[in-house]
């Protein structure tokens, strides 16, 4: 023993031992602790218990979801809103495929989260033991990478691995599969500090040349327009990006995932394009003259069909992911590197501003041609427009808004005005029907207390994963869930109604359970509503409400979602109405 | 509530708006930009037809040798489409690394997905594309009909191969080389009748003292008893 070694121990420095980490499963609880989790989400189950277990000692808060995927989906959207990697827990087999979709889900948005699975102990893998999956195999095409933990010296550290290579660059879903064996065995080896791996390096800092390239093109530019996509606001890059809308002059469309990017009452803002985006932002992208892009990936449901997107324009597209350079649409100008940095570089770059007066007005003009509307008539059912322009006018500016996926999503992007970043979450690249009201929770518990949260949810979506409003209660959450009740999965009808003849095979939801009473069941509260004049009270009753509030809008089942840019047509050529199809 | 209070500040009435639609001229009354991409997202010219062409381009990656890296990189070429001709792996002079080659047949903006999609994995450490005049080879084990052994020993000498089992039914012959030489030597010796064929797939350096992923540093395996008949490992000034 060294002269530096610690004096002999005596009953006080026993107790401060009886701290560090004794197994493999206080080592994967000290990891996240260190790494700065604070909200873990997840169902319990034999080989993730002595994971469990740890948590038992730990300050750690753990949210018992009733389903799996509601876990990964509220550990998704609490990452949407905090901007800290959110953490999902299940065990081995059946509870690790349920996370799958959360997963996938993730992965498509490019949101940070860690997933935790458990495993059966290494000596059974491989054996179809009882519930065995090949977890590591079935999530290897849906993570930003996945970790087989075999070692409990090493599973701290690869725990804090995964979680920073999580938010890392361009953020991802990362996995790390926890054999029972490893996280029960003994080990001393307390993890260090959370680091990413060498062999994923980042390059930050855009070079000089792509820089100098890319602001030459914008100030000769007479029609630019910024493209905002999620990567402007997983990098926190707002403040960066609006300031040189508004120092240059020029107007903003954002991507779905941007919503809230750019304040929509902003003259520059040109709200989101794409399928069901305003004609005016995709107006604007077919005639622009140089589109500068920053932090999307091109999804077609942003460009239609790539020959017809953008057609006259040169692209500058700034990403921190090389590969995203055009994989969709060829960029003239890459600029590699944090969108932040980047566009601090561009605009000190710049020597002068692109002419953009007569373009501008022609921004304005086509907001003032086809405005988002819709028709309101006494003699109707409720329009499911007027219930989300209803809320946005009831809450502040920066409530939260998560929904599931169809028309409902759509209405609630269209007709409520987002002004701040991280306060639309939804599903995107996936289209997961179900999102919402587990997203709901995962906003709730990462949200500031004075912030409100709302769902708009399907009625199809929401029998999807409605049992989550248990998790609410029992949390006693307050967030308001807004069913617009079609008696349809109403985008399907839509669809059948457009390209199938009106054939309406199982698009009928008339079955539906009573939601209002649902929610009653569960323990929220529970409210209906059929017309107009019941709607500003519904609302403010829901929003007023302390927990959990279900109000189930009965709605106009034939109303449809336009503008529509048809799967593969042009942005350019949007319908805005059937008989345009 | 009337419908009038659905359309106070900022959205103005709109009394011509059609049942289920909106207002605003229509598609074809909408002037249309002429310009025109490819399939590949690249302007052109909307007179010239442009599709780009494939080509054959050599991929070497430098992978840290662990479970699951092999399955990753063919998941990824499988998931994304990519036109792959041949993969082989196997360990270089670095201790836990490895070298992936793969032929890969696509346009060139494939190529270059295909090279940053690999440098996006956890696992893998450079990526390099091989000039033309890279060294490449290939193996083939070739199983023919055993009735014409002198015949059959011409042929295998003038591919400079080796027989690897001569029997009175069957000869198994081992032929290396490049891809062409290859194919030809198949061709000459189906004059016999070919029983049955394993190619592994090429392989390929760099020539000369280009490292063959950029960056790349030869290694030191190790020198412990057990490995004493290892390679010597040397850089490139040697
Ligand atoms: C999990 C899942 N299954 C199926 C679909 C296909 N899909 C897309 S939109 C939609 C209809 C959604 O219906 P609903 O939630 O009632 O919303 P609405 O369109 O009526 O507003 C369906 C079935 C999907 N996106 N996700």
């Amino acid at each position: 023993m060294s002269e530096h070694a610690p004096p002999k121990s005596d009953a006080a420095d026993d107790a401060e031992t009886d701290t560090g980490v004794e197994t493999g499963a206080e080592a994967v609880v000290a990891a996240l602790e260190s790494a700065g989790a604070e909200t873990l989400f997840g169902v319990q189950g034999g080989a993730i218990m002595p994971v469990y277990d740890a948590l038992y000692d730990s300050d750690l808060q753990h949210v018992t979801m009733a389903h799996e995927q509601g876990a990964a989906h509220a550990a998704d959207a609490y990452g949407v809103v905090s901007g800290e990697p959110g953490v999902c827990l299940a065990t081995s087999g059946p509870g690790a495929t349920n996370l799958v979709t959360g997963i996938a889900d993730a992965d498509m948005d490019s949101d940070a989260m860690v997933a935790l699975t458990g495993q059966v102990p290494s000596h059974m893998v491989g054996s179809d033991a009882f519930q065995e999956t090949d977890t590591t195999g079935v999530t290897a095409p849906i993570t930003k990478h996945n970790y087989f933990a075999g070692d409990a010296d090493t599973v701290g550290d690869t725990v804090g691995e995964a979680f920073a290579l999580s938010a890392e660059g361009r953020p991802g879903p990362t996995l790390v599969d926890l054999p029972k064996d490893t996280t029960l065995a003994e080990t001393d080896a307390e993890p260090g500090p959370a680091e990413t791996p060498e062999t994923y390096s980042v390059e930050e800092d855009p070079d000089d040349e792509q820089v100098e390239a890319a602001a030459r093109a914008i100030e000769r530019a007479e029609k630019p327009l910024l493209l905002f996509g999620g990567g402007v606001v997983k990098s926190d890059a707002c403040k960066e990006a609006r300031g040189f809308a508004m120092e240059h002059g020029i107007p903003v469309a954002t991507t779905m995932p941007a919503i809230g990017s750019m304040p929509e009452d902003h003259e520059l803002c040109l709200s989101w394009a794409g399928m069901h985006g305003t004609g005016y932002a995709n107006m604007a992208i077919t005639h622009t003259d140089c589109l500068i892009a920053v932090g999307t990936r091109f999804d077609d449901r942003l460009t239609g069909g790539v020959e017809t997107f953008a057609p006259e324009a040169e692209v500058v597209h700034v990403d921190i992911d090389p590969a995203e350079i055009s994989k969709n649409v060829h960029a003239d100008y890459p600029v590699v590197g944090d969108a932040a940095t980047a566009i601090e570089r561009l605009d000190a770059e710049m020597d002068r501003s692109p002419q953009t007066r007569e373009w501008r007005s022609q921004c304005r003009a086509w907001k003032d041609e086809y405005p988002l509307a819709y028709a309101t008539p006494d003699d109707e059912p409720l329009k499911p427009q007027f219930v989300v322009e209803a809320f946005d006018e009831a809450t502040d500016d920066d409530a939260v808004v998560t929904t599931g996926v169809g028309q409902h999503q759509m209405w609630a992007a269209q007709f409520w005005t987002y002004r701040s970043p991280r306060t639309w979450v939804s599903s995107h690249g996936l289209g997961t029907m179900g999102y919402g009201v587990p997203a709901a929770i995962g906003a709730r518990i990462a949200a500031d207390d004075d912030q409100q949260v709302v769902c708009f949810d399907g009625d199809g979506s929401f029998l999807m994963t409605m049992q989550e409003i248990s998790v609410a209660v029992r949390e006693d959450l307050d967030i308001t869930v807004a069913v617009l009740n079609n008696r349809y999965i109403g985008m399907v009808r839509q669809w059948q109604d457009a390209f199938f003849d009106g054939r309406q095979m199982a698009a009928d939801y008339d079955w539906c359970p009573e939601f209002d009473k649902l929610a009653e069941a569960f323990g929220a509260k529970g409210l209906r509503v059929d017309d107009y004049d019941e709607v500003a009270d519904a609302v403010e009753e829901a929003l007023e409400y302390d927990g959990p509030a279900v109000v189930d809008f009965h709605i106009d089942p034939a109303e449809n979602v336009y503008p529509m840019v048809p799967s593969g047509g042009a942005n350019g050529k949007f319908a805005l109405s059937e008989d345009q199809l | 509530m009337s419908s009038d209070d659905a359309s106070d500040e900022g959205s103005e009435p709109h009394p011509e708006i059609p049942r289920n639609g909106m207002p605003g001229p229509s598609p074809d009354e909408r002037p249309h930009p002429e310009g025109r991409r490819n399939a590949k997202g690249i302007r052109i010219d909307p007179e010239a037809e442009a599709e780009p062409e494939h080509r054959t381009a050599v991929v070497s990656a430098l992978v840290e040798h662990e479970p699951g890296v092999l399955s990753r990189v063919s998941g990824l070429f499988s998931r994304r489409q990519f036109n792959i001709e041949s993969l082989t792996v196997g360990p270089t002079t670095v201790e836990g690394h490895a070298r992936i080659t793969l032929v890969v047949e696509e346009t060139d903006p494939g190529i270059d997905q295909v090279k940053k999609q690999l440098a996006k994995l956890k696992p893998v450490i450079q990526v390099g594309e091989l000039d033309d005049d890279a060294v490449r080879a290939e193996l083939v084990v070739l199983k023919v009909r055993g009735e014409e052994p002198d015949k059959v020993q011409a042929i295998t000498e003038m591919y400079e191969g080796r027989t690897l089992d001569a029997g009175p039914r069957t000869i198994t012959v081992q032929i290396t080389g490049d891809q062409q030489k290859i194919d030809d030597a198949i061709d000459a010796f189906r004059q016999f009748g070919i029983i049955e064929i394993a190619r592994t797939g090429q392989t390929a350096l760099a020539r000369g003292d280009t490292p063959t992923t950029p960056g790349e540093e030869p290694g030191h395996a190790k020198d412990t008893d057990e490995q004493s008949d290892e390679v010597k490992t040397g850089t490139y000034d040697d």
